[in-house]
């Protein structure tokens, strides 16, 4: 019998099952340290996306409110030169001046002279009639009585048109101021002023080209030109907030074709119009991707190389633990295997023992027949009988060669004698326990006294020993149940080593018979050999074993062993 | 000792009836007046009232083993030869007790003359 197992066998099933249990452990042992890095790092990213973000939004707010403000002014101030020019003429003009055609014309003339977008000038008088007209298009005469226009001019003094197509299909809008006259009558006088006044105020900006300035009446109409939002008179789309009398109101209009639109509103006093200005840039993240292109970086690289490290060094310890996994139970299996062996072996050479006496009685009886048969000179038959005694012994020694050849085969295991510190043994045992133990939830308490000196004796033998007590007591305890071992020093030639288990017991009528060969209370699971094989070997190696033990209540199984192996 | 002409006196130790008395019988045959004791008892009784020239003992008696039997003849009786039977092979632990403690160690089965030669050697050597 050989005491190695083949070299030739798989991956142990214990550790081949465990497979995917260690892919677990390595999923854990990546995610949480992997997470506990990179969540720092992502979270300064975001504060610093946050920040930039932050800040560029403010910046393009800036950037529109100054050029609202100065665009504003400006416009404003053309607007109100020309009103303010009409108001004087107004007022210096005598009725009778402005009422004459000629008169008119030189006046239309030199304001054409001051500025060159007067169209044309007229007189209305506070019936609503225009009662003298200068200009391009044939007025003289119309009746505006039911105009708004006129009927805003003459409540406030003075009025400011949208910007409307004339019929010349070019764009204008038309400024209106009152005179009142001492008799308590007025009149107004109206002109109209060509929109290039309004674009003029753009040109001079020379804007970039991803921001855009123009003017749309409160509907939305566009009165200037833009670049975004098409030609003049078409509608913007844009809804214009209410005038909350804030100088300037910036909205971002949110995300197109990735890139941000950022729009600021100002309206403009006395008139319709609201100035409008837009800038179209980057939306914040690909700004901070461009701006920051280093932190995205340095996060993209830093996930990276957290990842591969953690992952590897995982890598490593779970190889680790499948290693020692698998070095124990291959220990185990070693173990089993050389239990099975030791099993067989001793099987045949108690069968061997028991044939070699019957064996040796049919021998001898053959022996003798030939002894008495040899003796007596004259015997009938005699050289038959030696014959036939002859037979009878040669077939004894074939049998004997067969059972000297089992005996052979049980004796290989040899005792060897070291020195063996049964704690530590014990915990190598209890090592090849621990997985069932952990799994049913089995309290296993070792407990050494400390005098319990070291002893001589067999390493193999004795693991075999407390390895088939061990599993006894753990199947026979229940799932949570205890096993305790207790080893002392009761007197100077013994160490005593106690395996008590909280388990169902054994009835009185088995525990007579457990360590007889072929004896077994697990049914179909036991081969009845292990307590009398345990306790042949305790027996071999100079000890005793005894057991108590009370059915509900558990067993306990005490072996003694000598200091020194005894021979 | 006893020196009846070349008649020795043998006391076999077995606890198998018939092998005993077979070999009892078969070793009459061949000048050895031999007699038999089932257990370990018995055959001090035996060695107590009869001089043997050597005593052939089983391994395995009940009661007092053959191991123990030999170590009380090794004390009482040192001038006798003691040979060791076993049905067992020679496991380490005989082969340890035998170089000094027996003469020699026979495995069953056996025949006769080979037993008759180990107890003429024993007998030889113990009279040196």
């Amino acid at each position: 019998m050989s005491t190695q197992p083949p070299d030739d066998y798989q991956l142990p099933q214990a550790v081949r099952e465990r497979i995917p249990r260690y892919r677990r452990v390595l999923l854990n042992l990546v995610i949480v340290p992997f997470l506990a890095a990179i969540i720092p790092l992502l979270i300064l990213a975001v504060v610093n996306y946050q920040q930039d973000s932050d800040s560029y939004l403010s910046e393009n707010r800036y950037e529109l409110t100054r050029l609202l403000s100065s665009t504003k002014r400006s416009l404003q101030f053309a607007i109100e030169e020309r009103r303010a020019l009409l108001s004087l003429i107004a007022r210096t003009k005598s009725h009778v001046e402005l009422g004459d055609e000629s008169h008119l014309k030189a006046t239309l003339r030199d304001l054409r002279e001051t500025f060159g977008d007067f169209v044309d000038l007229g007189l209305v008088t506070s019936s609503g009639r225009q009662s003298c007209y200068v200009g391009p298009y044939k007025l003289q005469g119309t009746n505006y009585a039911q105009e708004d226009w006129f009927q805003e001019v003459s409540l406030r003094g003075v009025y400011v048109s949208d910007v409307f197509l004339g019929h010349r299909k070019f764009p204008h809008f038309v400024i209106a101021v009152t005179r009142e006259l001492e008799d308590g009558d007025f009149y107004v006088l109206r002109a109209t002023i060509d929109t290039e006044l309004l674009d003029r105020q753009f040109f001079s900006l020379d804007l970039a080209e991803n921001i855009d300035a123009f003017v749309v009446n409160q509907q939305g109409i566009l009165q200037t030109r833009s670049a975004f939002y098409g030609d003049v008179l078409s509608n913007s789309g844009l809804t214009i907030p209410p005038n909350l009398r804030e100088q300037e109101i910036i909205r971002e209009l949110g995300q197109q074709k990735n890139r941000l639109l950022t729009v600021g509103f100002s309206y403009v006093e006395g008139t319709p119009f609201v100035l409008v200005t837009a800038m179209n840039s980057l939306p914040p993240f690909q700004h901070w991707l461009q701006k920051r292109y280093d932190v995205f970086f340095f996060l993209i690289v830093s996930v990276i190389g957290i990842l591969i490290v953690v992952y590897w060094r995982s890598k490593r310890i779970v190889t680790r633990l499948r290693e020692a996994d698998t070095e124990r139970a291959r220990a185990y299996h070693h173990i089993e295997y050389t239990n099975k062996m030791a099993t067989l072996g001793r099987l045949a050479a108690g069968v061997a023992h028991e044939i070699n006496n019957p064996l040796a009685i049919i021998n001898e009886k053959a022996g003798l027949l030939k002894d008495i048969t040899g003796s007596i000179p004259d015997f009938p038959k005699k050289d038959k009988f030696i014959g036939i005694a002859d037979s009878i012994c040669t077939s004894v020694e074939r049998c004997s060669r067969v059972t000297h050849r089992l005996l052979g085969f049980g004796r290989r295991m040899d005792l060897s004698k070291e020195q063996i510190d049964l704690e530590s043994l014990m915990n190598d045992v209890l090592e090849f326990q621990r997985t069932e133990a952990a799994h049913r939830d089995i309290t296993v308490n070792l407990d050494v006294a400390e005098d319990v000196p070291v002893i001589e004796s067999d390493r193999g033998q004795l693991q075999q020993v407390f390895l088939n007590l061990i599993n006894n007591a753990s199947s026979a305890v229940q799932d949570g149940g205890r096993i305790d071992i207790v080893i002392r020093h009761p007197n100077p030639n013994e160490v005593s080593i106690a395996i008590k288990d909280n388990g169902s017991g054994i009835p009185p009528e088995d525990l007579a018979h457990i360590f007889e060969p072929f004896y077994s209370t697990k049914g179909e699971a036991g081969t009845g050999l292990g307590l009398s094989i345990t306790r042949e070997i305790v027996e071999k190696l100079g000890g005793i074993i005894e057991v108590e033990s009370e059915v509900g209540k558990g067993s306990r199984f005490t072996v003694n062993l000598p200091i020194e192996k005894v021979q | 000792m006893n020196n009846d002409a070349n008649t020795y006196k043998v006391l076999l130790v077995d606890d198998e009836e018939e092998l005993v008395s077979t070999l009892v019988e078969r070793l009459g045959y061949r000048n050895f007046a031999a007699e038999y004791a089932l257990n370990a008892t018995t055959a001090l009784d035996m060695l107590r009232k009869t001089a043997y020239d050597v005593v052939v003992v089983d391994l395995k008696l009940p009661g007092i083993s053959g191991n123990e039997l030999v170590q009380i003849i090794r004390k009482a009786y040192p001038n006798i030869p003691v040979i060791l039977m076993t049905g067992h092979g020679n496991d380490k632990f005989h082969d340890s007790a035998a170089p000094e403690d027996v003469s020699s160690l026979i495995q069953k089965p056996f025949d006769v003359s080979q037993l008759v030669t180990m107890m003429k050697k024993a007998i030889a050597e113990h009279e040196h």
